[in-house]
């Protein structure tokens, strides 16, 4: 019996390590597996050819990447400009101003605001978002849209980031201690100047930290994205213009990339960009919270 | 002095604007989904699979992708919890003091949690080619288990830390070895915390479309096993909207309203069961 005990324990030790090992070699799985498969099509078109090329044109063997990387870029910058301030200013009302209560009754509706499925912002976007831009917004601009545009992805995305940043910024604040702030104050100064010189002095590697995990993961979203940024592969010229993401660009083709050579090598291609590119914006930011969270120790 | 007062004023009049200003695009939301949702809801829409023709507006309803959704979601959440229980179990039980394993194992679980479910998807979609599947109910699950299993095992490994070393050490005491204490003690004062884990981890699963447009297809039919190919709630929301027919578009606001309500019911019953079982931890 008590031996049956001892060999129950060696063996849930061993399996519970070697599960826990493994979750933090998913990562190495992932680029391997992606790498592996996207192989085909790095040994046919350098890697410049496909990053600067900005032909596309699958059916003829032309992966120019080149419009999708710009659309992406120009959909989550847009989305980080409009979702920095806000988040930034709330979370700020949040740790320095609100009573707790309000604070108390802030968090479940952020839970909510991040439990929302993509496809819901889709659809919203749908709805809103782009009719907005086409009827209202480009008209005063002088310019036609379609509604379908950088602009509506972005503030689709942007939604969709506040969680991020609202929930990591507002820990970060909370981490700075209460006597840095009880210092400025008994100095005289406002609640304000004490945010401005004290608190976000010190919280600032976070901050950044946390902008950046929002900015990576408005960088890999894909549905909501894919439902209105319009899909066009041209470089955009302007907010109004349509783009085609990188993200939207694999989902939409799922179906016919098995039938034409090398496409399913490009997407997968395509999937390992994003891949190493949101894991060094993630790594980044976590070292940052790691550090802030330890200093706080 | 003044100038002091009113950068005050200004600034603090700026965050209450932005923080009421997220409320309401929140409110927003909500209330076009329900408005435009409402008028499109039938009992069919959530009684019948669809019917010939239903994406060009006739009969049917969307219980195929109703039903695929739950069953996906639902075995890749207990799929989940049977990887994350431990792997948290371990890091909390056994190891517990901050060595390099924690500190990694954190670390690479809040990296893959940042990683976009395409990416999963894309990788799921691999795994697949090497094991010979297509896409079937199995590839989904695969794929929604490696989306879920940062979410479940960071929001366990939260509560789990903060247990008391007093209750290890009394475990111990009495002769529990440290598996009798990760399952007896551990497990089950941390119960209401890792049911919050598993239902968070199953809302993100049920909404998510792009981990599983690859790998678990879509079909007309109810699941029926685990090699065939399932329908899941956002994609036949995604699918409808594309079609260019008034009908069917207002179903997808319909679908909509029907994911959101399945989202809102999975937040009220995690934080009911919080509530509920928090009454029999001792403290």
């Amino acid at each position: 019996m008590r031996s049956f005990r001892k060999i129950k324990e060696a063996v849930a030790t061993r399996l519970m390590a070697f599960l826990t090992v493994s979750s933090s070699l998913i990562v190495f799985f992932m680029i391997t597996g992606l790498y592996v498969r996207s192989r085909p099509i790095l040994s046919v078109h350098s890697l410049s050819e496909l990053l600067f090329s900005s032909s596309w044109h699958p059916l003829r063997g032309e992966f120019g990447f080149l419009p999708f990387i710009v659309g992406t870029l120009w959909i989550t910058g847009t989305a980080v400009v409009i979702a920095v301030p806000l988040c930034l200013f709330t979370a700020i009302y949040l740790s320095e101003y609100a009573p707790s209560r309000i604070r108390a009754l802030f968090a479940p509706l952020i839970d909510l605001l991040a439990g929302i499925p993509s496809v819901i912002y889709g659809i919203w976007g749908l709805l809103a978002v782009v009719p907005m831009i086409k009827n209202q917004l480009a008209p005063v601009f002088g310019v036609f849209s379609t509604g379908y545009s950088i602009l509506a992805a972005g503030i689709v995305l942007a939604i969709m980031i506040f969680p991020v940043i609202i929930h990591v910024s507002l820990e970060v604040l909370q981490s700075v201690p209460g006597e840095m702030r009880e210092a400025s104050l008994a100095l005289g100064a406002t609640s304000w100047q004490t945010v401005k010189t004290v608190v976000l002095r010190r919280a600032r590697p976070g901050i950044i930290a946390a902008v950046v995990l929002g900015f990576s993961r408005a960088f890999g979203e894909t549905m909501a994205v894919l439902m209105v940024a319009g899909n066009v592969a041209r470089i955009p010229g302007s907010v109004l213009d349509p783009a085609y993401p990188l993200p939207a660009l694999i989902a939409n083709n799922y179906g016919e990339m098995l039938s034409v050579p090398l496409y399913d090598s490009a997407l997968l291609l395509a999937s390992l960009w994003l891949l190493v590119v949101i894991l060094l914006f993630n790594v980044c930011s976590r070292l940052i919270l790691v550090r802030v969270e330890r200093s706080v120790l | 002095m003044d100038l002091r007062k009113t950068e005050e004023k200004i600034f603090k009049g700026i965050m209450i604007c932005s923080t009421c200003c997220i409320l309401a695009i929140l409110l927003i939301i909500l209330i076009t989904i329900l408005v435009k949702g409402l008028p499109a809801m039938r009992w069919s829409m959530i009684t019948q699979v669809p019917k010939g023709g239903f994406y060009l507006g006739r009969e049917g309803g969307i219980l195929n992708a109703i039903l695929g959704s739950l069953v996906l979601a639902g075995g890749a959440t207990l799929m989940t919890c049977m990887i994350s229980l431990p792997i948290v179990l371990y890091l909390n039980v056994y190891v517990r003091k901050r060595t390099w394993i924690t500190q990694i194992t954190r670390f690479s679980l809040d990296v893959l949690w940042g990683i976009p479910s395409i990416v999963y998807g894309a990788f799921g979609f691999t795994l697949m080619l090497y094991l010979g599947l297509r896409a079937s109910l199995l590839g989904g699950l695969i794929a929604m288990c490696f989306l879920i299993l940062p979410i479940m095992s960071r929001a366990m490994d939260e509560v789990v830390k903060m247990m008391p070393a007093e209750l290890l050490e009394a475990s111990y005491a009495l002769g529990a070895t440290q598996f009798e204490t990760a399952l007896k003690v551990v497990a089950r004062q941390a119960l209401p915390g890792i049911l919050t884990a598993v239902l968070i981890a199953f809302g993100r699963g049920i909404g998510d479309a792009a981990s599983v447009i690859f790998t678990a297809g879509f079909t007309d039919h109810i699941p029926t096993s685990l090699f065939r190919p399932v329908a899941t709630l956002p994609l036949a929301i995604f699918f409808q909207l594309g079609t260019p027919f008034p009908e069917v578009q207002e179903r997808a606001y319909a679908s909509a309203l029907i994911l959101t309500a399945i989202i809102f019911i999975v937040c009220i019953v995690s934080r009911l069961l919080t509530r509920r079982f928090t009454r029999n931890v001792i403290r």
